[in-house]
């Protein structure tokens, strides 16, 4: 099997105990990018810098320059700024920040204080996904190692500068993965999402500026400032820096994360995946978590795992959630999981979310029991309209891509079910 | 109304939080309230609300929208099977489907002797784990085959 470079699970063993705990990770070079910060006193503006020329892009879903977000801070600003890590990772399809901070706490926990030192930030926190409960607790043990060594705290490893680092766990919200819904968890409300602008730039949490990074943002940053931002980006390819975890689930062989670089063709990854289980034929592919649009498979057989060339393929690389589909689904019970998620899911905030999501749902549903009627697919394209773009956040887009893209490639399955009152697969 | 032990957790939770901001800490008062008395009755939940310096409402509000909190009493073991898209790939519904049959019961509705309540979860973030399902919120178990579920019923019916 073809070696790949690494810069998140470089050195980690999940099969040892103990490989996760501070004096482990210290020799696998880490905090030495935070020790090289303060010796060499890199200054924040040069830190931003370096992360620019990364192409380092927002690994939570959106691909938003991470350098570029974090510029947005205000500097000079008298009074708390803070940055929050988004660990809550509920879309569907994507495992991979939770074996970062089960396996690699403290690549996260590097990464939020060079994050902080660069934006003039004292406090973080980070919110964990709910259902992760052991997770918590080693992210628990892992921020006291490191609070007891001097990497946490006031006047870090000697220097004027000091930060503080609290987990927080959620109890259960899909909504909450959305940044300023999880914002609002954290001030101990319902988890709904806030209307932008303001940005959280300005006013995030408790009202004070605050930047929001991705687990596996965060965990990106010691590699490039060791390496520097060049050889970050040069690890990818242009405007897609670095190497990037893929959560593969699903129909193959061997489901699990797979560290790869930016640009890698999605075969290999399917091959790395231990293939299609049973030899069967891939049929369709989710890029990118569940609220991506659906790819037939003979398109995914040709892209790369970037996220423009996913982009040019038609659907989105999101989380870099890979859910494969072998010739035996049934794309619309498929879809009907997924809509029924997203009803559950919505925040009950905007009407054409909280009513389109129970409608697409039931919508679906009757296809799959073989109540459809001739009108449906249109019906569905026309609500899936209504909901995208006329919402506070992205759930209501979330939940209207995967019908149009499933409807799109696979209109004749969808037929046939409303027609025949059953089954193609 | 809770025992010190969980109020020594619930302050700890507070001290994570400014000082003007206790509220930060009601998920994990919640949370540690559930773990002690099995369920969020509305003394409990009212308490939590004193002790926190809130609304009763503004807790209730929290309380029903996190779906981990029990709402109403539950079986001794809480069980909750992952059926989403990735995991129904994987044999989610199988599992779930097995363990309805092996406890007599359906989603929602907890075995007459009291010992498991069996409900129907969202992504846990764990699909390459599949079938996987989570006791009392904190235990996941992961690639649960028909026999893993057996040895699961078996250990916790002890």
């Amino acid at each position: 099997m073809k070696e790949y470079p690494l810069t998140l699970l470089n050195g980690v063993d999940s099969s040892n105990p103990d490989n996760w705990r501070l004096r482990s990770y210290e020799a696998r070079e880490g905090y030495a990018a935070l020790k090289k910060i303060l010796s060499k006193r890199i200054t924040p503006e040069e830190i931003i810098e370096e992360v620019k020329k990364s192409a380092l892009r927002g690994r939570g879903g959106a691909g938003f320059p991470t350098g570029l977000k974090w510029s947005f801070m205000p500097k000079n600003y008298d009074g708390d700024k803070y940055i929050v890590c988004n660990s809550d990772e509920g879309e569907p399809g994507t495992f991979k920040d939770r074996d970062i901070m089960h396996f690699n706490p403290h690549l996260l926990i590097e990464g939020m204080i060079i994050a902080a030192y660069a934006m003039g930030v004292k406090a973080g926190y980070n919110y964990i996904h709910g259902e992760i409960w052991a997770t918590y607790e080693r992210m628990e043990e892992a921020v006291d190692e490191a609070r007891a060594a001097g990497y946490l705290g006031d006047n870090i490893l000697g220097s004027s500068f000091s930060f503080n680092l609290y987990n927080h766990h959620g109890y259960g919200a899909y909504i909450c993965g959305e940044e300023t819904a999880l914002l609002e968890s954290i001030e101990g409300k319902k988890g709904q999402p806030r209307f932008k602008p303001p940005f959280p730039a300005n006013y995030g949490l408790y009202g004070k500026p605050t930047t929001i990074n991705n687990t596996e943002t965060f965990a990106s940053v010691p590699w490039l400032i060791r390496n520097g931002g060049e050889a970050y980006l040069n690890l990818g390819k242009p405007n897609n820096g670095g190497t990037k975890i893929f959560s593969v689930s699903g129909h193959v062989n061997k489901p699990g994360n797979y560290e790869i670089p930016m640009g890698t063709p999605f075969a290999e990854l399917l091959e790395l995946a231990g293939g299609m289980r049973g030899g069967r034929k891939l049929k369709g592919c989710i890029p990118g978590g569940s609220s991506m649009p659906v790819l037939p498979g003979d398109i995914m057989m040709e892209a790369d795992m970037d996220y423009d060339s996913i982009a040019k393929a038609g659907s989105m690389l999101g989380s870099g959630a890979v859910i494969i589909m072998d010739d035996t689904t049934c794309m619309v019970r498929a879809l009907e999981r997924l809509a029924y998620f997203y009803f559950e899911e919505s925040c009950g905030q905007c009407t054409p979310c909280r009513e389109g999501t129970g409608w697409l749902y039931r919508i679906v549903n009757r296809i799959e029991h073989g109540k459809g009627r001739p009108e449906d697919l249109d019906l569905l394209d026309n609500i899936a309209d209504n909901i995208q773009g006329r919402t506070i956040c992205a759930l209501g887009d979330a939940a209207a891509m995967p019908v149009r893209a499933m409807i799109q490639h696979f209109r004749d399955e969808f037929t046939y079910h409303i027609e025949h009152k059953k089954c193609m697969v | 109304m809770l025992s010190t032990e969980s109020l020594e957790k619930i302050d700890r939770e507070i001290a994570k939080y400014p000082v003007e901001q206790k509220q930060s800490a009601v998920m994990s008062a919640l949370a540690i309230a559930q773990t002690e008395k099995g369920w969020l009755a509305n003394e409990t939940m009212d308490f939590v609300a004193e002790y926190l310096g809130m609304q009763p409402i503004a807790v209730y509000e929290v309380a029903t929208f996190y779906n981990m909190y029990n709402l109403e009493p539950v079986g001794k073991y809480k069980l909750t099977v992952c059926t989403n898209l990735p995991c129904a790939l994987s044999g989610g519904n199988e599992a779930a489907a097995y363990l309805k049959q092996k406890l007599g019961i359906g989603f929602n509705q907890t075995t007459s002797d009291g010992q498991f309540t069996l409900q129907e979860g969202e992504c846990m973030g764990a699909c390459g784990d599949s079938p996987v399902l989570l006791v009392n919120n904190t235990r996941m178990c992961s690639f649960m085959s028909n026999e893993m579920i057996d040895e699961m019923l078996e250990e916790l019916r002890k």
